[in-house]
C-alpha cells in the first residue's frame, strides 16, 4: 500500500515536472475585432489544456500588419503567432517565412476548413495559416425602406436593379440614402470595395502578361457606373467613407443599403448598437447584368506561425485550440451562437444551433460564391479577388485606389483617374520585373 | 479715454486666448467625454455633449481587458530614463557649446537638429536589425536608448539657448575661485538654469511619453508603453469608439496631471529670454 503511495506521488511530481518544463509562454499578435477580444477571455481554457500560457499583442489592423511584416522580414522573433490575412498568407508561405501547419491532428478535421478559405491560406497546396474566422460580402439593407419603395429584393440581384432601388430609397429630406459603400482610399479599404466591383462588370488588374487594365472599357464602366450611383443615392463626402463611417450610417438608420463585410451583419442586428436592428435582409453582393462574377470578396483572419520562432510546436497546439470545432462550441456555450467566430468550418453551416442565425446562410453562400483563383471573367496571372496576391500590391494598390477616391470626389475625371492608373501600375511592374 | 483702449485690447486678448485654448483642448474634451458614453451614443447624430446617461463601464471593460498598470510603469520607466539619460549627456554638451564655442558650433547644432527632419520609417529596418542583434527588442532599455537619441537634439538645443542666456563672466568668476570644471557645471551654471531644465525635463518627458512610433514597433508583450495600449483599442472594423476614448483619457491622464502641476514652470521655462 505504502509502495503504491509512493509510487503515484512520484509519478505525480515527474508529471509536473515534465509539463513544467514543457509549458511555454507564447507571444500572439492580433487585431482588435470582436472576434478576437472573445479569444482572449477564453485562452484559460487553453493554457488549463496545455500549461501554455499566452501572452497577447493586440493591434490596430494596419498598425499591426506593419508591426508582424517587420518582424517577420528581419526574422525578429518577437512573436510566436502572427493573426495575418489571406493577402499575406501565400506570400510569406512562398518566401518561408511561415511554418507549414502539416501533421495536424485527426481530431481537428482539416479536411473541415471550408474549401476556400484553405485554398486562400495555402502556396503550393499547403496550408500556412489556419483561419479563425472568414468573410465576404454582401449586400445588407432595410426591409422596410425597400418596402415603401414598392421593391423587392431577389436573393441575387444586379448593379441595374440595385441602382434603381437605392434611387427609390433616397430621401434627402430625411436624410436617408439609398446606397452607402465604401471610397475611401486605403487597397484594403475602398480599393477591395472598387476592385470587386470591377470584377463584377468584367474588368481585371492585369492581363496574363502582368499589362495593367486600366485603359479597357470595363473599368471605365465600373467607375462611371459606381460614381454616377453614388452621387444619385449616396451619402455625401461618401470618397472618404471606409467601414466604421458606413457601419455608423446603417446603424443610425440613414442607408437604404450597405455592401460590405458579411461579418457587419451582426453588428447592425445587434439591438443595443443598431436603430434598425430588426429591419435588415441579406441578400448575395451584385453583378452587371450579363457578367458572370458577382462582386463578394473573400477575406480571413488566420493564425500562422513564423518561422523564427523557438515555441513552434507549442504555437501549433494553440493554432489547433483556437480554430478547432471545440473552440467554436466554447463560444457559443459562453456568448451565444450567434458570436462563434464564422466562415471558417463547413460543420459551423450544418449545426441546427447555427442555422437559425438570420445572416448564417447568406454568409456561407456568399463565401462559397467567391474563387480566388479566378477572381474575374477573363482569365488574370494572379490569385486573390479584392486584391492581387504579389508583394507590390499594397503599394500600387494604395495608389491606385487613391486616384480613384480623388474621381469620387470630383478633384479629377474617370478617364484622368484610369489613365494615371494605368501609368502608375505598368511603372511600378515594369520596375518590379514582371514586364 | 488710452485706459480704456488698453481695457478693451486686454478683454479682446483674453477672449481670443480662452477660445484658442478652447480650440486646441477640444479634442481632449470630447474624448474625455466620449469615453463615458456607450458605443452607440458615441456615434449619435447630432453629436450628444453634455446630457446623456454617464456611464463607466468602457473604464470597466478596458480594465478588465488590459493590464493597464503595466502599460503605465512602461510608460513611467521609458519617458522617464530616456529624458534623464539625454540630461545627463546634454548639460556637458549644451555647455560646451555655449561657453566654449568652436568655428563648428553653429554646424555641429544644425547638424544634430538635421537628424530630426529623415522620416523615422527610413531608419526602421536597420534599428530593428541592430535591436535583434543586441537582444534589445522588447525591453524597456532599448527604447529608453532610442528615445533618448531620438529627443537628444530638442534636448542640446533647448538647454543650449538657455545656457546663452547665462552671463559667461559668472562662471569665468567660479572659475577663478578655483572651483573645478564639474563644480562649475553642477554648482554654478545648474542652479542657475534650473528653470529651463526643469522645462527641457518636461517637455521632452511629454515627447517621450507621447512617441508612437517606436515604441509600438520596438515592443512586443513585454515593454510595450501606454501607446501600444491605446492602439490596441483602435479598429478600421468595428466601432469601438468608446472604449477608445476610455483607453486614451486612461493613458493621457498622469501626462496631463503632471503637466497640470507643473504649468508654471514649464511656462517660466519656454519663455525664458525671450523677452528682453
Amino acid at each position: 500500500m505504502e509502495y503504491t503511495a509512493r509510487t503515484l506521488l512520484g509519478a505525480a511530481a515527474l508529471s509536473l515536472l515534465a509539463s513544467t518544463a514543457f509549458a511555454e509562454t507564447l507571444t500572439i499578435a492580433t487585431v482588435n475585432n470582436g472576434d478576437m477580444i472573445r479569444m482572449q477571455g477564453l485562452t484559460d481554457d487553453f493554457t488549463e489544456k496545455t500549461g501554455h500560457e499566452v501572452e497577447w499583442v493586440t493591434l490596430e489592423e494596419n498598425v499591426l500588419r506593419q508591426r508582424v511584416t517587420t518582424d517577420i522580414t528581419t526574422k525578429g522573433g518577437a512573436f510566436d503567432i502572427m493573426t495575418i490575412g489571406m493577402y499575406e498568407t501565400p506570400i510569406w508561405g512562398k518566401n518561408g517565412w511561415l511554418v507549414p501547419l502539416d501533421g495536424l491532428s485527426a481530431d481537428y478535421d482539416v479536411d473541415d476548413l471550408l474549401p476556400a478559405m484553405r485554398a486562400g491560406l495555402s502556396h503550393d497546396g499547403t496550408l500556412f495559416a489556419a483561419p479563425f474566422y472568414g468573410e465576404s460580402s454582401m449586400i445588407m439593407y432595410r426591409t422596410d425602406l425597400m418596402e415603401k419603395a414598392g421593391l423587392e429584393m431577389p436573393d441575387a440581384p444586379t448593379w441595374q436593379f440595385i441602382r434603381e432601388a437605392a434611387a427609390a430609397m433616397t430621401d434627402r429630406d430625411n436624410d436617408i440614402n439609398g446606397i452607402c459603400l465604401r471610397g475611401k482610399a486605403g487597397w484594403g479599404e475602398g480599393g477591395a470595395f472598387i476592385t470587386v466591383t470591377g470584377n463584377s462588370f468584367g474588368a481585371r488588374w492585369f492581363d496574363e502578361d502582368w499589362n495593367a487594365q486600366f485603359d479597357q472599357p470595363e473599368w471605365a464602366e465600373a467607375l462611371n457606373f459606381f460614381i454616377d450611383m453614388m452621387k444619385e443615392s449616396g451619402p455625401a463626402g461618401y470618397a472618404t467613407n471606409g467601414f466604421n463611417e458606413n457601419l455608423s450610417l446603417f446603424q443610425q438608420g440613414r442607408c437604404g443599403m450597405w455592401i460590405d463585410a458579411t461579418v457587419a451583419a451582426s453588428f447592425v442586428t445587434n439591438p443595443s448598437d443598431s436603430t434598425v436592428a430588426d429591419k435588415v435582409g441579406f441578400a448575395l453582393a451584385p453583378n452587371s447584368e450579363g457578367v458572370d462574377k458577382r462582386s463578394n470578396w473573400l477575406w480571413a483572419w488566420a493564425l500562422a506561425i513564423p518561422a523564427g520562432t523557438q515555441k513552434a510546436d507549442a504555437a501549433k497546439e494553440f493554432i489547433e485550440w483556437a480554430t478547432s470545432k471545440g473552440y467554436i462550441e466554447l463560444v457559443a456555450e459562453n456568448e451565444g451562437w450567434a458570436n462563434v467566430p464564422p466562415g471558417a468550418r463547413t460543420s459551423l453551416y450544418e449545426n441546427p444551433n447555427y442555422k437559425d442565425i438570420p445572416f448564417a446562410k447568406m454568409t456561407l453562400q456568399s463565401i462559397l460564391a467567391a474563387d480566388p483563383n479566378n477572381p474575374t471573367v477573363k482569365p488574370v496571372p494572379y490569385v486573390g479577388i479584392q486584391f492581387v496576391a504579389i508583394p507590390e500590391f499594397a503599394g500600387i494598390g494604395t495608389e491606385v485606389s487613391q486616384e480613384f477616391s480623388a474621381a469620387y470626389a470630383g478633384q479629377q475625371s474617370v478617364e484622368e483617374a484610369l489613365a494615371k492608373a494605368q501609368a502608375l501600375t505598368n511603372d511600378a511592374m515594369e520596375a518590379a520585373g514582371y514586364r | 479715454m488710452a485706459r480704456a483702449v488698453t481695457n478693451n485690447r486686454k478683454a479682446i486678448n483674453t477672449g481670443l486666448a480662452w477660445l484658442i485654448g478652447l480650440l486646441i483642448f477640444f479634442p481632449i474634451l470630447w474624448t474625455f467625454l466620449t469615453s463615458f458614453k456607450t458605443e452607440a451614443q458615441a456615434i449619435n447624430d447630432p453629436p450628444l455633449f453634455l446630457f446623456f446617461d454617464w456611464t463607466l463601464e468602457n473604464y470597466a471593460v478596458v480594465q478588465e481587458r488590459s493590464d493597464y498598470l503595466r502599460f503605465l510603469w512602461n510608460s513611467i520607466i521609458i519617458a522617464g530614463g530616456s529624458t534623464l539619460l539625454g540630461i545627463v549627456i546634454a548639460v556637458p554638451a549644451a555647455w560646451s557649446m555655449a561657453f566654449v564655442p568652436s568655428r563648428r558650433t553653429k554646424d555641429v547644432l544644425l547638424w544634430m537638429l538635421s537628424t530630426k527632419m529623415l522620416p523615422a520609417v527610413g531608419v526602421l529596418y536597420p534599428i530593428y536589425l541592430l535591436f535583434i542583434q543586441l537582444g534589445l527588442l522588447d525591453t524597456r532599455i532599448g527604447l529608453t536608448i532610442v528615445l533618448m537619441l531620438i529627443n537628444l537634439p530638442i534636448i542640446v538645443w533647448m538647454l543650449y539657448t538657455y545656457f546663452r542666456e547665462i552671463p559667461a563672466e559668472i562662471l569665468e568668476a567660479a572659475r577663478m575661485d578655483g572651483a573645478s570644471l564639474r563644480e562649475e557645471i553642477l554648482y554654478v551654471l545648474t542652479p542657475m538654469a534650473v528653470p529651463g531644465i526643469a522645462s527641457t525635463i518636461l517637455l521632452n518627458f511629454i515627447l517621450a511619453w507621447n512617441e508612437a512610433f517606436w515604441t509600438l514597433n520596438l515592443t512586443a508583450a513585454n515593454a510595450a508603453p501606454l501607446t501600444a495600449f491605446i492602439a490596441s483599442y483602435s479598429s478600421p472594423e468595428g466601432l469601438f469608439y468608446a472604449k477608445l476614448s476610455a483607453a486614451s483619457t486612461m493613458a493621457i491622464a498622469p501626462i496631463l496631471i503632471l503637466g497640470w502641476f507643473s504649468q508654471k514652470q514649464l511656462v517660466r521655462g519656454l519663455t525664458f529670454g525671450a523677452v528682453k
